[in-house]
């Protein structure tokens, strides 16, 4: 329990849960929370290394908060741009989305 | 007056604990991927957050894991059930082309845990023991006024240009894309 390895391997089996999820999804909003996860595997990560590598115990806790801040202001930039693409297309599903496809 | 603490010893319920959390969050976040129904992939992020706010709890920071807590099952979450809301279809159908697409992301996700875990057990990681280390809030605090000010007030301005941003997009997004009815001046 007590160990750097594993929330290691817990925070490396979240981003790939994460990944398989992106890659997967069908509609936009899935692909959203897929990178939630992804986030919050790489922010376990630097809790870990905060606790258990470096001198000062502060500087993960501080690069995770900054993680949340970023995973925040991309959530509501998203949503907004998933709105409009509904209003614009009727549709959140990425095959119907291929106006740009040429 | 008996307590658990008689029957149990306390290492143990710490450690079951943990792996109980471990388990809320590994199980959400394959709920918050798997089901094709979003609103029950919304709730298994939640679930997924929960988890990793209580192995934080562990980790020593309070704080983070209430900012967890309240940023994510709170806030996040919330917000994207409100952009469901916004956006139907809450369903959707698989297709024979998306089973192709699901083995392909399981093989790629798979690669790339197998090569993460092998370099996680090769790096020769060199542990900081110090023991009596400061993980309050008062500590937290001060560092984020002081030597981290700088990161502190990039969160607020990121934050603000977002919420100006959204608005704006969503406000103005279909005269910006051009849409019918919206004549470019």
């Amino acid at each position: 329990m007590e160990s750097l390895l594993t929330y290691l391997v817990l925070g490396a089996l979240m981003f790939c849960i994460g990944i398989f999820g992106l890659l997967q999804q069908n509609s936009l909003i899935g692909m959203l929370i897929a990178t939630e996860l992804i986030l919050n595997g790489a922010g376990m990560n630097f809790m870990a290394f905060g606790m258990f590598l470096t001198p000062d115990p502060t500087v993960g806790q501080v690069f995770t908060l900054f993680i949340m801040g970023v995973a925040a202001a991309e959530a509501a930039i998203a949503l907004s741009i998933i709105i409009t693409i509904y209003r614009r297309f009727k549709e959140i599903r990425v095959d119907g989305i291929s106006e740009l496809k040429g | 007056m008996n307590t658990i603490a008689d029957f149990i010893p306390p290492i143990l319920v710490a450690q079951g604990a943990f792996w109980l959390m471990v388990f809320i969050t590994l199980t959400g976040a394959i709920l918050a991927v798997i089901p094709s129904k979003i609103v029950h992939n919304i709730l298994g992020l939640a679930q997924a957050m929960f988890g990793v706010a209580g192995i934080y709890l562990f980790l020593g920071s309070q704080f983070v894991a209430m900012m967890q807590l309240l940023i994510y099952v709170g806030a996040i979450c919330v917000t994207y059930i409100f952009g469901i809301m916004l956006s139907p279809p809450l369903e959707l159908e698989r297709k024979k082309q998306t089973r192709i697409r699901e083995a392909m992301a399981l093989i790629v996700s798979v690669i790339g845990f197998v090569v993460i875990v092998q370099m996680i057990a090769q790096t020769p990681w060199a542990p900081y023991a110090a023991p009596g280390r400061d993980w309050t809030t008062k500590t937290l605090g001060q560092a984020l006024l002081t030597r981290y000010f700088l990161v502190f007030e990039l969160i607020s301005l990121l934050l603000a240009v977002a919420i100006v941003g959204a608005i704006l997009i969503v406000d103005r997004g279909w005269y910006l894309i051009g849409g019918p009815g919206h004549k470019r001046k």
